[in-house]
């Protein structure tokens, strides 16, 4: 496992950006675009469990950052999904990624134009529904009150910090709206466990981890 | 009517919670849920009500959630099945 930096497009210019790799310059490679935001933390370790299991079938793997979230030193409220995706489809270039996965809220920026999955794929809206929740449940704790239509127009004008996450009006308007592109669908269901993203703290699970590594193995491989 | 309310409850439980295959069938009306587990922050709270209204294809109204709904698994039960019932 090797951090390796790539150019990363940004609105304006390139940045040097950070990626987790196994490069050990294989035919078959994977570009692996990450969870969104909680998710993010919270399948971390199970994402690089499965890189561990792709490297040792025989599968280069990157896991890169999207900017302005993890290692990334760019403002996360200048990103949009339109960027993100950009960014995805420039470090798909820059590693010369043969296969796509997006996990969860990454299926929305999977990068066109190569054989791509999506595990456990989740709408833009409905995972800005559950953090837009979370912000009012934690507001309702220290005695305020919000409204989902109040804190959505409020962050279409003006931006708004979900779950400590600092979002800009363009992120919010193309977001709310996004669908997974099309891909092949790995369901939760063929993992034979529990989402990991659904659990209050991030887990492991290496069952599953071996699950769907071999789903990926066999799609690559064959 | 709606029969699979309760072991659809369960199971999304069993999810969230990272119980063991089983372990929900044990719960009983006045099992208790998010008071006897603080480590439940408010995104994991509302990732479990995203998770509910997505299964039981149900839709719920942030003013609807209160410390009372979430207490024990009968206090739940009751709220998903009457959601169902007028859906």
């Amino acid at each position: 496992m090797t951090p390796r930096a790539w150019p990363c497009p940004l609105a304006v210019g390139t940045a040097e950006a950070h990626a987790l790799t196994f490069d050990d310059f294989r035919r078959c490679r994977l570009l692996i675009v990450p969870a969104l935001f909680d998710e993010a933390n919270r399948m971390r370790r199970f994402t690089v469990e499965v890189m561990r299991r792709l490297d040792g079938a025989g599968i280069d793997c990157v896991l890169p950052d999207l900017p302005g979230t993890n290692e990334s030193l760019q403002p996360l409220e200048r990103q949009t999904p339109d960027l993100w995706r950009e960014a995805m489809a420039a470090a798909a270039k820059h590693f010369r990624a043969s296969h796509v996965l997006g996990i969860r809220g990454g299926a929305l920026v999977t990068p066109p134009g190569l054989p791509t999955w999506h595990y456990a794929p989740v709408k833009g809206g409905s995972q800005l529904r559950t953090m837009l929740r979370a912000r009012i449940l934690s507001s309702r704790e220290a005695g305020r009150s919000e409204s989902q239509e109040d804190l959505l127009e409020q962050g279409l004008t003006h931006g708004i910090e979900l779950a400590g996450h600092r979002l800009g009006p363009e992120f919010i308007r193309q977001f709310q709206a996004l669908a997974p592109a099309e891909a092949t669908v790995i369901d939760q269901d063929v993992l034979g466990g529990s989402g990991l993203w659904l659990r209050a703290e991030p887990g492991e699970d290496r069952a599953q981890a071996d699950a769907l590594a071999a789903i990926l193995t066999i799609g690559i491989k064959s | 009517m709606n029969t699979d309310t309760d072991s659809l409850l369960r199971k999304i439980l069993t999810d969230v919670l990272g119980l063991k295959p089983g372990q929900a069938d044990g719960f009983a009306a006045d099992t208790g849920l998010f008071g006897s587990l603080p480590e439940l922050d408010s995104m994991a709270v509302a990732g479990l009500l995203t998770e509910i209204e997505d299964r039981l294809d149900i839709v719920i109204d942030d003013d609807e959630v209160d410390g009372e709904l979430l207490e024990s698994f009968g206090s739940l039960l009751a709220f998903a099945e009457a959601k169902r019932a007028s859906a």
